[in-house]
């Protein structure tokens, strides 16, 4: 055997090592992704005692019609169980207004800061821009403090106005809108476009993609809303479906309905993942594709 | 169809003036070519005519009314742009409709006149097409039909033809000539592109600093050119630009290289030793004659039907000559003659061209 062939043999096991090492590695990140998901899973399949006994079962069980009949329906547990179709609902409602509102709050200030000259247009967008160093966490209190002033507490405009005001989707839609050549709005001027025809005749269409995108990581956003839903909401009936999951845990005094807490967990979990596999084309064509 | 006018046409941006006072006057169905380096101002004229910018002072008349002040939009005019600006979201016929479409065009219209322009630039299968489908050629000539379409009085190019590749920027070149002709829209063409500017214009504007150094036919600007600059920026090879003196009481010019030229076309103004700048276009150089000067050759570009020698005068001047036929290989000095008769004699100073 030659040297030549000795080198080749070398480099083909250590391209075939190179192999096994990425397949284990996402072996591994599959696992530690998937597993949380999959007990889940298997947990609303069955029955309460079950889970009760402190087993981790990791085979389906034969309750789950019953289990997401309940889930949906009545909410399990007496008190503090809501069913959850209502809350799907309004998470639903919230979810959409905070994705809808932020969309078009910000294309709009976005197209202002970009395609207009007015005074102070720099220190408007900085102070929008500022405005991202302060998560909702922040102002919290100052916010439950206006919201409840201006009486909308218990209302779907108080759970998702504060939400809809912030600065990502405005730097996103100014950082897309820069790379629009002048050349459109410049022809567009010469064909007779006012600013607002502009915006929906060219701008809006050049801008699908990127809304898409955004849409789907706003609906999420919002789906997965905790904190000022569970402040600003106290009416049972609007009660979104993540505060509800957690309110359907006890304090420990009593049993916890883990059959049922757990189907309505997967159905929590359905609609982003929904979102996610329908807008997946368009999602990944807004990060990486421009039309121009 | 109409007349354009500037007057006194001023731009600055902040402190710094782009264009010094800016006046022409544009026949109907006239093509006019602006032409000059980057940075000379051409196209934010063009800008100010469209109505993209607004100018400091001066007004712009457009078929005897003034738009100064008026949008681009209400100005009556269409413009190609270099990179042509189609809307990518909308086909060929969407492209081409669309300023119609907001002028409130019936839809029979627009259908109608889309067709009709479609067959004149030959796009007709493209209809359907969005502009990333088309080849460069094509959405040049799809730009050309959302400006005729409007059936504007004024055309407005701003370079349209520098994003294509030569063979096509030829064939182009002729077909938006002919077409210009063919429907005698006034127009106004930016280019930094000699060739075309030659090619193209009914009269030519050459622009330098901001200023209009010369107006006139591209004949007129190619034979007697209005100063050095405008000398040196049309025609290929650049013309020579040699230093002398006025002598013999006017009536010839001792060149620092060396010969005493005779004015074949009379005196010029001025005592002896006038500091003069002497032009003789490569072309016009021969092999032999009466004032010989030798170039110390450097380079030597064999064209096939004739040859460019670059060189470098005993004065240190450099001279380009283009002469038919074969030529001697690079590192020989060789006697070439200034034919006296295809002189352009310049003021030293100033620069502008001395008649006699």
């Amino acid at each position: 055997m030659d040297a030549g062939q000795t080198l080749a043999r070398g480099a083909e096991a250590r391209q075939r090592w190179a192999r096994w090492l990425a397949h284990a590695a996402l072996a591994l990140g599959v696992l530690v992704f998937a597993l949380p998901i999959w007990i889940t899973l298997v947990g609303s399949t069955h029955d309460a005692a079950t889970i009760g006994r402190g087993d981790v079962p990791l085979l389906p069980g034969g309750h789950a019609l019953e289990n997401y009949a309940t889930a949906w329906n009545s909410g399990g547990g007496t008190l503090r169980g809501n069913p959850a179709g209502g809350m799907l609902l309004n998470s639903a409602i919230m979810a959409l207004l905070i994705a809808g509102g932020k969309i078009a709050i910000s294309l709009l200030s976005a197209y202002a800061v970009v395609f207009f000259r007015f005074p102070l247009r720099m220190a408007a967008f900085w102070t929008i821009f500022i405005t991202l160093m302060l998560p909702v966490e922040v102002r919290i209190i100052p916010t439950y403090q206006v919201i409840v002033n201006l009486d909308l507490f218990n209302s779907f405009t108080g759970l998702t106005l504060p939400l809809i005001a912030s600065a990502t989707a405005t730097l996103l839609f100014r950082q897309f809108f820069l790379t629009i050549p002048d050349e459109y709005v410049e022809a567009a001027q010469i064909d007779g476009a006012g600013p607002m025809r502009f915006f929906r005749d060219i701008l809006l269409p050049l801008s699908v993609t990127n809304i898409a995108a955004l849409g789907v990581i706003l609906f999420i956003y919002g789906w997965n809303q905790y904190l000022w839903p569970l402040l600003v909401i106290n009416d049972r009936s609007m009660q979104t479906i993540v505060v509800g999951l957690a309110k359907m845990i006890g304090n420990g005094d009593s049993q916890n309905e883990w059959n049922t807490i757990m189907a309505t967990a997967v159905l929590a979990m359905t609609p982003p993942v929904l979102v996610v596999v329908l807008m997946q084309r368009w999602f990944i064509k807004g990060l990486t594709e421009t039309e121009k | 169809m109409a007349t354009l006018n500037l007057s006194a046409i001023t731009k600055s941006f902040g402190a710094t003036t782009v264009l010094h006072g800016i006046d022409l006057a544009v026949a109907d169905g006239e093509m006019i070519v602006i032409v000059g380096a980057s940075g000379c101002g051409k196209s934010t004229l063009l800008r100010i005519v469209a109505g993209l910018e607004a100018p400091t002072t001066g007004h712009v008349a457009i078929g005897g009314r003034e738009v100064t002040r008026l949008e681009p939009a209400d100005r009556d005019i269409a413009m190609v742009f270099q990179n042509y600006a189609l809307y990518p979201h909308m086909t060929v016929a969407q492209n081409m409709a669309y300023g119609l479409k907001i002028r409130g065009t019936p839809k029979d219209e627009i259908a109608r006149r889309v067709a009709e322009t479609a067959g004149l630039l030959g796009i007709g299968p493209l209809l359907a097409r969005k502009p990333r489908e088309l080849s460069g050629g094509q959405r040049q000539r799809v730009a050309m039909g959302r400006a005729i379409i409007r059936e504007p009085k004024l055309f407005l190019f701003d370079e349209p033809l520098s994003n294509l590749d030569a063979k096509l920027r030829v064939q182009m070149r002729g077909e938006i000539r002919r077409l210009q002709q063919r429907l005698g829209v006034t127009s106004l063409y930016v280019t930094h592109d000699q060739v075309e500017a030659m090619t193209l214009g009914d009269r030519l504007v050459v622009m330098h600093q901001g200023r209009a150094a010369q107006v006139a036919s591209p004949m007129e600007v190619w034979s007697r050119p209005a100063d050095t600059y405008v000398a040196g920026f049309i025609g290929s090879p650049a013309m020579n630009l040699l230093a002398g003196t006025l002598a013999e009481g006017g009536t010839a010019v001792q060149l620092k290289a060396g010969p005493l030229l005779r004015f074949t076309d009379g005196p010029r103004a001025g005592g002896d030793g006038r500091p003069l700048t002497i032009g003789v276009r490569p072309e016009h150089m021969l092999r032999d004659g009466e004032a010989i000067v030798t170039v110390a050759l450097d380079l030597v570009e064999p064209l096939g039907s004739e040859t460019v020698l670059h060189g470098m005068l005993s004065s240190g001047e450099v001279l380009t000559a283009r002469l038919p036929g074969m030529v001697p290989a690079v590192g020989s000095a060789m006697p070439l003659a200034i034919p006296a008769e295809a002189l352009h004699v310049f003021d030293a100073e100033s620069g502008r061209r001395l008649d006699a």
